[in-house]
């Protein structure tokens, strides 16, 4: 299964949900931001938003800027 | 100093701080300490999953600072709007810092996309603290918009020019004066520049690059916020006019000579 995951391609071994992906990059949720095919998910909806073939994922968070 | 209100929100600093450009994160923190600050803007960027490094957010104390997130890196009202969204959708605040400017190299803002934007931003339920330029009439256009402020650049971004065009922002303060905020933002390089911003009578500065890439960024943290509060207390001490005669400060009469 691929998809784009931060502009870059990615490949899973299966369907996956969001949650599960930020489990594997291990990353910490607090104040990330998803966009999951250009919607914009609430921290609720990380279980059940799953992520199919070719889908566009985006996780963003704050940064250093003016 | 006396408390300067936006959009309902009560701050006790006319000095807002940027958190980009500093040596370490560590200094930043130390900065914005000795500025005394309390709202700082932050941008919003994909997380690097080769090397995420250390969170921003880690030297930020939220209890503390109030956080603007701010649209840089935005070239049109849609790309503002996309980012403004997520950037609620973060949890901490609906207020955003409008920034849309083109691809050219000059930092300068985009004036129509940005009342483009803004216009999107309100009707969205933002709070819209505009990045706009010196012009008196896009300043009124973003205030028709409903914009919280306005936050026009002194000199552009990261150029420490200061204010070379006074009298412009100057216009714009009186045509923006009662309704809304004046936030001189960008281009500041010196104390004596922001001190001059808030005697035209801007209501507070928004810096960035002058304390961050300054010698000494905690010092000149602590200068910049000196250069805010003599400046606004010039203000409402009301300056002698300009004048082409000159008058002596010592009598005329009773002198010995």
């Amino acid at each position: 299964m691929n998809f784009v995951l931060n502009g870059k391609a990615r490949v899973a071994v299966s369907d996956l949900t969001v949650a599960d992906l930020l489990r594997e990059l291990e990353l910490a949720t607090e104040r990330l931001v998803v966009e999951h095919n250009a919607r914009i998910l609430r921290a609720d909806d990380y279980a059940d938003a799953c992520i199919g073939d070719g889908d566009k994922v985006e996780i963003v968070r704050f940064v250093a800027g003016g | 100093m006396d408390k300067l209100i936006i959009a309902g929100h009560t701050f006790s600093s006319r000095l807002f701080v940027g958190t980009g450009k500093y040596p370490t994160l560590v200094v930043m923190k130390e900065s914005l300490e000795a500025s005394g600050t309390e709202m700082v803007t932050v941008a919003l960027r994909r997380v690097n999953l080769d090397e995420p490094g250390e969170s921003l957010l880690s030297h930020i104390d939220l209890e503390k600072y109030f956080l603007l997130p701010n649209t840089a890196g935005c070239h049109t009202a849609e790309e503002a709007v996309r980012t403004a969204r997520l950037a609620r959708a973060a949890g901490l605040s609906n207020w955003v810092k409008l920034e849309v400017i083109p691809d050219d190299g000059s930092l300068l803002p985009d004036p129509v996309e940005t009342v483009r934007a803004a216009d999107m931003l309100v009707k969205d339920g933002f709070v819209v603290l505009p990045y706009t330029t010196d012009d008196h009439t896009v300043a009124r256009r973003l205030v028709e918009a409903g914009c919280a402020a306005v936050m026009p650049f002194g000199s552009a971004i990261g150029t420490g020019q200061g204010l070379p065009h006074p009298e412009r922002l100057q216009r714009l303060i009186d045509v923006v004066h009662g309704y809304v905020p004046v936030v001189v933002d960008a281009g500041i390089g010196a104390p004596s520049d922001a001190a001059l911003a808030m005697e035209l009578g801007a209501d507070a500065v928004l810096i960035n690059t002058a304390i961050a890439q300054a010698g000494d960024p905690v010092s000149m943290a602590v200068a910049m916020a000196l250069g805010v509060r003599a400046g606004r207390l010039a203000y409402l001490a009301g300056r002698i006019p300009r004048s082409a005669s000159a008058s002596p400060s010592s009598p005329d009469s009773g002198s010995l000579l």
